[in-house]
């Protein structure tokens, strides 16, 4: 049986790991690399690289952290934010990273999961997707699409993601757990595997997650603050009898 | 030693040819069919379509030279897309090499594509799993060969049943996960497959 995954997720901006509240208030956490490296010693089943970089310009930083990372990590990561269009989600893939993860650029031209699934499998495609109440949201969860979070999936899978990162703006950061009727809806109604993101406070919240029907979570800031809470968090799940590697 | 990565245009190689590295060979990316032809190991890796991949093979004769290879007894292994490659015809659409007989076939499961650690499940002793039973590795596939002979199956997965995971034949070995992306486990993997293809 596959193992379920516990994925941390690393926000670069200018090629250094970052951390700050709603984007402001960003504190340096490091070199991106070498902060990957020490999670796939300490377990991580994969991980993710989000460009927060504001501005296209600033995208050479992250192509180089995405190269070093394909050379020096032995885990699978994912490798997104910011993905503008089919070229930028190609630089990403081309430069070493196992899959993207394409948010806005795939709602506003869904025909981009196609043509990136086409070339490099659907395995390789992941469509990141964030929702405030079940609705659809872009620009960092500014602005409102008016489409159902859930109806939205449905299509992305059948336009070619082969993954769903789905966040919930609701839960992201507050740390009581992730939102379980938008994971357990989205699990319920795609084919293809779901990472729950948004709200990790502790393990129980994680096999919440799982058994909603994820096949993996996202967690950020838990682990960041103490590194050693991942093979902690893994221990824990393993203990409450979930397939853990 | 030198190991040729047969590059038919599919994706990204880096990462296999890091990890091959670390594991003491010197992996040659190559669209050059005489360098295929002659390495002392080649590989069919990358990512995408059968159908894709066979093309862009055939596009510089690397198909052939991969199949002389394979007559004169010398080793080509398969990763991941590279081991369907292996195969005859893909319910993806296209043809593989032919060089095992069988199928490729749409893995049938409650979530595909099949994305995650998994159980090594040896069905039998070999050179290239040696060491590996009961291991967890990297799969990230949608699709996987179903060879006419279950002798060449060396070890299997279960996803909502079972899937062939890995295959060795003569000359002819693959595997359908990622061992550069499999930590310890999938180098262990590189580590055998070089010293299979020394003495296949």
């Amino acid at each position: 049986m596959v193992k379920k995954r516990v994925i941390p997720c690393l926000d670069v901006a200018d090629g250094r790991v970052v951390k700050g509240i709603n984007f402001r208030n960003l504190r340096e956490m490091g070199e991106p690399v070498e902060l990957a490296r020490r999670y796939s010693e300490l377990g991580a089943d994969e991980l993710v690289f989000l460009d927060i970089t504001a501005t296209l310009e600033g995208r050479g930083p992250i192509l180089d952290v995405i190269g070093r990372a394909a050379d020096e990590l032995t885990i699978p990561f994912t490798a997104g934010g910011g993905v503008t269009g089919v070229d930028d989600a190609r630089g990403l893939l081309l430069a070493g990273a196992d899959k993207v993860a394409v948010n806005r650029a795939a709602f506003d031209e869904p025909g981009i999961l196609t043509t990136l699934a086409a070339e490099f499998g659907s395995q390789a495609v992941v469509v990141a997707i964030d929702a405030r109440a079940g609705e659809v949201v872009t620009h960092a969860g500014r602005e409102p699409r008016g489409r159902d979070a859930v109806d939205w999936a449905r299509e992305a899978v059948e336009r070619g993601a082969g993954e769903i990162l789905l966040t919930s703006i609701d839960a992201d950061g507050t740390r009581a757990g992730y939102d379980l009727d938008l994971t357990g809806a989205v699990a319920d109604a795609v084919d293809v595997p779901v990472i729950a993101s948004g709200g990790a406070g502790e393990a129980s919240h994680l096999a919440d997650a799982f058994a909603a029907g994820a096949e993996a979570a996202l967690v950020a800031s838990i682990v960041h603050e103490r590194p050693d809470r991942l093979p902690e968090l893994k221990t824990e799940l393993r203990e409450a009898g979930w397939a853990i590697r | 030693m030198r190991v040729a990565i047969a590059d038919y245009g599919a994706g990204n190689l880096r990462s296999l040819s890091s990890a091959l590295a670390r594991a003491g060979v010197e992996p040659h990316v190559t669209t050059d069919a005489v360098t295929v032809h002659d390495a002392p190991l080649a590989l069919i890796a990358g990512v995408g379509h059968v159908e894709s991949a066979a093309a862009g093979l055939a596009r510089n004769g690397l198909d052939d030279a991969l199949r002389a290879r394979v007559q004169a007894g010398r080793p080509v292994a398969g990763i991941c897309v590279g081991m369907q490659l292996l195969f005859e015809a893909s319910e993806e659409g296209g043809e593989g090499l032919g060089l095992l007989e069988g199928p490729v076939r749409r893995v049938r499961a409650r979530r595909v594509p099949h994305m995650g650690w998994n159980t090594l499940a040896e069905t039998r002793a070999s050179s290239v799993l040696d060491g590996l039973d009961g291991e967890d590795v990297y799969f990230a596939h949608s699709f996987a060969a179903s060879p006419a002979d279950d002798g060449v199956t060396i070890a299997t997965v279960d996803h909502d049943g079972r899937l062939v995971a890995a295959v060795e034949s003569g000359p002819v070995a693959g595997v359908q996960f990622h061992p550069e992306r499999s930590a310890a486990a999938g180098a262990r993997v590189l580590e055998n497959l070089v010293r299979w293809s020394r003495s296949a």
